[in-house]
């Protein structure tokens, strides 16, 4: 395994009574961009803040390019950081906002003109050089801030809910400019977001939060598939929880009495005329209480031995009125046991099948 | 937005109501002044405010107020700085406390420092040896207006240095920008119209002050008295000329700053 470019190991940090960072350890690899997922107040502003020096951790010792920063103050970190608010400076221009690192850093005055035309060119700002960030819409606040912490070169970019200003039609454009934009620079990123469709888009690894413990870390298709314990499974996705699964058909072997997390992409909907060629003998039924049109499929909500389901149906499929009877089947679930998680299968399934179908 | 666009009579009526209350209250006392200092000619008025003691008034007035501006300037950007950019216990007693001297009679502020540096005080032995001469001299006057007039510029520094937050600074901390440089960069431009308009404000109360002055001042002509003194004084004397031609002086000074404030307002909105 690679030598980890980041790593905090064993971090504590209290606010009186609050605990924000309760043993928290983790390592990245140069060159990755992570997102730090959790619900508000679960610690992950704090886990951004200590490294970035903004907050000093009770204890804990946090390592940056194998050197050991807690005692080194966050100027001398090498770390550019995006806040939530951007903080640009309001009474200097956009030049001046981007070149203010480097003024500091005692560039000569021609190196750092070049340097601020050469970022300004990167986030495609060009030509608002003298515009005041109140003259700016979100977005372009955003590319400037961006900018800002990548003046001077920083090895590690840190970014404080990048996105939670920006209105949503242009948050999905920024999001892949980002990622685009990280990948041209080649610098190790963490951003802090509380959006998982975020995350899952944009991150290479994921480090989920809750109460101030890290709870699961691993890339989004594995945080998404394989949530290992019951917060990241009622967490991610929409999860429906279905007590008792073992009533259900090619759940049976399941013991008694457990509780699970189904979500509508583990379930297959069919109206009753429509064939299930493999799986006639584990399939439910139920009944149809609701049929939302969502834009890009239909949500139905749907009534199977008591418990209600979501279920996605593609736009141009056959159409499924409220009311109707149809069959169900459910490829997946992921039981709750405690505060750990494990995914059951239909048996239904061949294990090839599980393993491709998601 | 009807209400706003009105046109009737019920507008007029308002606005004469409050046309006829200013005229009143402000414009007509404002021309009697100047009109009573004038009454007996133009050499009586000159000879009036350029007589020795007044001047002297003049001048106390304008030292006083200065050193108390300059203090309450400094102690007016720490305060505000502290209570804003800071978390710690007792910061709501600070606040408070600095809001005491808008809320307490000037007269009280006075004897405290009577109390506080007169003959009966514990410190008074020690002053008396040193010769220090605080009250009934020219530093009791000072320590007097100082109080009264420090609220000014910390009350209108904290809400804009509250609703600016603490991020830019922290931005500028972490690219290596250091404290003074952060203040002059990145604080300052943001409470700049603020801060003038305190010094402003400030001043003008410091210049007026009467109540806290007079405890301490011991009305002595030419040494401690400051122009409201001064003119408290020919007013007994029943020298209403002299009385209204110093006022008169006073009235000026007051209106500069006033001119003075609203040049900034307005400049410091154009510039938003």
């Amino acid at each position: 395994m690679k030598q980890a470019y980041v790593e905090l190991r064993d971090i504590n940090k209290t606010f009186g009574d609050f605990r924000a960072s309760d043993h928290v350890s983790f390592s990245i690899q140069k060159g990755k961009l992570i997102g730090l997922l959790g619900p508000s107040g679960s610690g992950k502003t704090t886990i951004l803040r200590i490294l970035a020096g903004l907050e000093t951790a009770d204890s804990g010792e946090i390592y940056i390019d194998g050197r050991k920063v807690n005692n080194i103050p966050a100027s001398k970190r090498g770390i550019g950081f995006v806040f939530q608010s951007y903080a640009l400076f309001r009474y200097k221009t956009v030049f001046d906002n981007i070149a203010f690192g480097l003024k500091i850093q005692k560039w000569q005055k021609a190196d750092i003109k070049t340097r601020v035309e050469e970022l300004i060119e990167l986030v495609g700002l060009k030509g608002m050089e003298k515009r005041y960030p109140n003259q700016l819409s979100g977005g372009q606040r955003q590319r400037v801030a961006f900018a800002r912490a990548l003046a001077t070169q920083p090895q590690l970019l840190l970014l404080d809910e990048p996105f939670a200003a920006i209105d949503a039609k242009v948050r999905t454009e920024l999001r892949s400019w980002l990622r685009e934009l990280i990948s041209t620079v080649g610098i190790t990123s963490i951003f802090v977001t509380h959006d998982q469709d975020e995350a899952i888009e944009v991150a290479d690894e994921i480090i989920i939060t809750n109460h101030g413990r890290i709870e699961q870390i691993g890339t989004p298709m594995e945080i998404y598939l394989k949530p290992t314990n019951a917060f990241t499974a009622q967490f991610i996705g929409r999860p429906t929880i279905i007590e008792n699964i073992s009533r259900f058909r090619g759940f049976e072997q399941a013991p008694d009495h457990l509780k699970a997390v189904l979500r509508p992409e583990c379930i297959s909907v069919r109206k009753k005329q429509e064939k299930h060629k493999k799986y006639e003998a584990s399939l439910e039924e139920g009944a149809v209480e609701q049929v939302s049109f969502r834009g890009s499929d239909i949500e139905l909500k749907i009534r199977v031995k008591g418990s209600l389901v979501t279920a996605f149906r593609q736009i141009g499929e056959p159409e499924i009125t409220e009311g109707e009877k149809v069959d169900l089947f459910f490829y997946r679930m992921y039981v709750l046991d405690g505060d750990n998680a494990y995914t059951i299968t239909n048996q239904a399934l061949t294990v090839e099948e599980s393993v491709y179908r998601i | 937005m009807k209400i706003r666009n009105n046109q009737g009579p019920l507008k007029w009526f308002f606005i004469g109501i409050s046309a006829v209350f200013l005229f009143i209250m402000l414009i007509l006392p404002l021309i009697y002044v100047l009109v009573t200092g004038l009454k007996k000619g133009i050499s009586v008025y000159l000879a009036a405010v350029t007589d020795e003691y007044a001047l002297k008034a003049v001048g106390l007035t304008i030292e006083a107020t200065i050193i108390s501006v300059i203090v309450n300037t400094v102690f007016g950007l720490f305060a505000a700085w502290t209570i804003t950019k800071f978390r710690f216990r007792g910061k709501k007693i600070i606040s408070t406390l600095i809001d005491l001297p808008l809320t307490i009679s000037p007269i009280i502020a006075g004897l405290i420092y009577v109390l506080t540096f007169g003959r009966q005080s514990f410190l008074y032995p020690f002053l008396h040896e040193h010769g220090i001469d605080i009250i009934f001299a020219v530093p009791g006057i000072v320590l007097a207006t100082i109080f009264v007039t420090f609220p000014f510029i910390s009350r209108e520094l904290i809400p804009v240095l509250t609703a600016q937050g603490t991020d830019e600074e922290e931005a500028a901390a972490l690219m290596g920008a250091g404290g003074f440089r952060i203040f002059r960069e990145v604080t300052f431009p943001h409470i700049k119209w603020a801060f003038l308009y305190g010094i402003v404000l400030c001043t003008a109360r410091a210049m007026g002050e009467f109540g806290a002055v007079s405890v301490l001042s011991g009305h002595l002509r030419g040494k401690t008295n400051t122009m409201p003194l001064y003119i408290e004084l020919l007013y007994q004397g029943y020298d209403f000329t002299g009385a209204f031609a110093v006022s008169s002086i006073l009235v000026i000074m007051a209106l500069l700053i006033l001119i003075l404030r609203n040049l900034l307002e307005h400049r410091g909105k154009s510039e938003n």
